[in-house]
């Protein structure tokens, strides 16, 4: 395509890089639609707090207890309400009874001696409630204890639903916006006949190209921080790995799913072709690769497959390098997979590519 | 140097074997003409022009466009040649100022944004988005993203179809302009009063092929005559052959309900005309007479209107 061009004519004003503009014109189209800006930025944002809070760390539950009424009603709540996330309360017999139906009491305690329990045994919480308040009657009846064990808490972030969800959230926002912001868009400008009228001009198809994965990656610049962030803010999620490791995995994972993107939008002549064709490669993987439950608890036999999907390496490696700090070199799985994703759908959506 | 900017020999474009676009085309277009390519729809005149801007291949044929061939040529005729498809939306969320500064980018040299917002007289709509533009606006700044890189030939694939008049005489001064600086201009369309105007030289196409060619003045002569006479005469009581034989009468075809005679003395022609419906008792219910243009030149050859 290259030959010797004619001997240019003075240019009046100096000449923009088309690249520049290319990238120029994908900017403006994005943030000049406000849209596309709440599903890369504001949607996931809502997704963590939502989902933060139905899952969030609650302090144990307090265990409700009954007191029947009666001369030594007293002492027994005393004694009980002595423990530690015990709530006793004395109540009538009949009051007592109704607690314990409706949930209220997890365990009724008749004083006397030696005291009565009435519990529902199917309850977990009125099995616990029992043993609690039998514990605590017994030490103040003057029961010794043979030991006292030492206990360390691990309620530790890194290991609650939050932690696990924004890495998942972050590797989902990627795949989408990559395959949306290049694949839809590619076509509609087809669709428009824009890419015909471009390609008659000089332009080098490559530009054009590059344009959006130099687009991805600005936007990523906007995206990944935001999210992780909003994590780390409002919800202490980690980042036990390196920075430099959890934004080379972001670039590697935005450029995989460009070039998926580019792949599907590579031919397709309509809008509602390559919808359907993002959304038959995305859901797959929405459920597959772990972003709001665990990929491994698919059976064995499905791992290779789960395993070799762009998503599942992506939020295993941000998960890995957000929780366990692990370093990039250790998840070269992972990175691999990325690598070869990118390669293979950049390589074949080139050779596919249809300009008109 | 060539003295013709589009030289073009028997050129076949077949897209599947039963559909045949374009069947053995020739058209030679000269430097500094603006040439028009006239025919209805389907008759394979925007084929030809894609293949001419090197968007399509040619099935067959052997196609010039400014000296330089397709096939060896591309990157510097694409920075030669401006060309506004017949249908292109630009990006909706881009200004008129910002699409042709990304137009700008592609070629090495050109004229500024700001000339060629005046060209198409788009200066007071440079900040406004795409999809704010009226129909003639945005037709405007398609021609407006052709005209960037000052191309030494510009094509336009109906480019005034469905505008508003102020819309289309912007773009008949662009043609003029066009012309003034010695520039080629290669269009096509189906309003034949825009061609007449414009176009030193048309070729009529009909099923992929050239059917007649030349200047406009030139065509409407030799295939039509001077001027056109219609009329309906009641109960149609009228033969062919005894309105053929009438002083002054070149040419009989029947339009509409009625008949059209082609005539080159007028004042001839229309006394015999009217004598012989006399003698025949038949007083004509319909008599009109304009000069002869492109319009009847199509139907006379084709027999069908260039509009149908």
């Amino acid at each position: 395509m290259i030959d010797p061009a004619p001997a240019p004519a003075p240019t009046p004003a100096p000449r923009r890089s088309p690249m520049l503009q290319l990238a120029l014109a994908r900017f403006r189209g994005f943030y000049r639609e406000p849209s596309a800006i709440f599903w890369s930025y504001g949607f996931p944002i809502l997704l963590t707090i939502a989902l933060g809070i139905a899952f969030r760390a609650r302090p144990p539950d307090p265990v409700r207890v009954a007191v029947v009424a009666g001369p030594q009603a007293e002492a027994v709540r005393a004694a009980l309400a002595a423990g530690e996330g015990v709530l006793a309360e004395v109540l009538d017999a009949d009051a007592a009874a109704r607690a314990l139906r409706s949930g209220q009491a997890a365990v009724v305690v008749r004083p006397g001696s030696p005291p009565g329990y009435a519990l529902d045994p199917t309850r977990p919480e009125s099995r616990l409630a029992r043993a609690v308040v039998d514990e605590l009657l017994q030490r103040a009846a003057g029961r010794r204890d043979a030991f006292a064990a030492t206990v360390a808490v691990t309620a530790e972030p890194g290991a609650r639903y939050v932690d696990f969800l924004v890495p998942g959230l972050l590797g989902m926002n990627i795949m989408s916006s990559g395959m949306w912001g290049v694949g839809w868009v590619v076509v509609e400008d087809r669709q428009k006949k824009l890419l015909k009228r471009l390609a008659a001009t000089p332009m080098r198809r490559g530009e054009y190209l590059a344009a959006f994965l130099f687009m991805r990656l600005a936007f990523l610049v906007a995206e990944a921080p935001v999210l992780v962030g909003f994590g780390m803010l409002a919800f202490g999620v980690p980042l036990r790995g390196h920075v430099v490791d959890l934004a080379a995995l972001c670039v590697l994972g935005a450029l995989a799913f460009a070039g998926l993107g580019l792949l599907v939008g590579s031919r397709a002549r309509n809008s509602q072709t390559v919808a359907g064709l993002i959304n038959l490669v995305m859901m797959p993987m929405f459920v597959l690769s772990g972003v709001f439950f665990s990929a491994r608890n698919f059976p064995a036999a499905m791992q290779p497959l789960v395993r070799a999907l762009p998503l599942t390496a992506l939020n295993d490696g941000l998960r890995a390098v957000m929780n366990d700090g692990t370093s990039l070199l250790a998840l070269w799985p992972q990175v691999l997979v990325l690598v070869a994703v990118a390669a293979a759908s950049f390589a074949l959506a080139l050779r596919w590519f249809r300009w008109s | 140097m060539s003295e013709l900017a589009i030289r073009c020999e028997g050129l076949v474009k077949r897209y599947s074997p039963e559909v045949l676009a374009v069947d053995g085309l020739d058209l030679e277009v000269r430097r500094g003409e603006c040439f028009g390519l006239l025919g209805p729809n389907g008759a394979g005149k925007t084929t030809t022009v894609e293949i001419l801007e090197g968007i399509l291949t040619p099935t067959a044929g052997r196609i010039e466009v400014l000296g330089l061939r397709w096939a060896e040529h591309a990157a510097t005729l694409r920075a030669r040649i401006g060309i506004t498809l017949q249908e292109t939306r630009l990006p909706e969320r881009l200004t008129v100022e910002e699409i042709l500064g990304l137009f700008r980018s592609f070629y090495a040299a050109g004229r500024t944004v700001e000339a060629v917002l005046a060209l198409v007289g788009l200066e007071e709509k440079r900040g406004a988005w795409y999809d704010k533009l009226s129909g003639g606006q945005k037709q405007r700044l398609a021609v407006g993203c052709a005209l960037v890189s000052e191309p030494e030939l510009l094509f336009l694939d109906e480019p005034t179809t469905g505008l508003d008049p102020q819309s289309r005489r912007q773009l008949w001064d662009v043609v003029a302009e066009m012309k003034r600086q010695g520039r080629t201009v290669l269009l096509t369309t189906h309003y034949m009063d825009e061609a007449e105007r414009l176009c030193d030289r048309v070729a009529i196409v009909d099923h992929g092929k050239v059917i007649a060619q030349g200047t406009p003045r030139e065509l409407v002569a030799r295939v039509v005559g001077q001027e056109v006479v219609e009329f309906e005469a009641p109960g149609d009581g009228v033969a062919e052959p005894e309105l053929r034989a009438l002083a002054g009468i070149e040419g009989v075809r029947r339009s509409g309900a009625g008949w059209a005679l082609t005539v080159s003395r007028l004042h001839v022609a229309i006394p015999a005309l009217l004598a012989h419906l006399d003698r025949r008792g038949l007083a004509p219910t319909a008599l009109a007479t304009h000069r002869a243009s492109l319009e009847d030149v199509f139907v006379v050859l084709t027999g069908r209107r260039l509009r149908d």
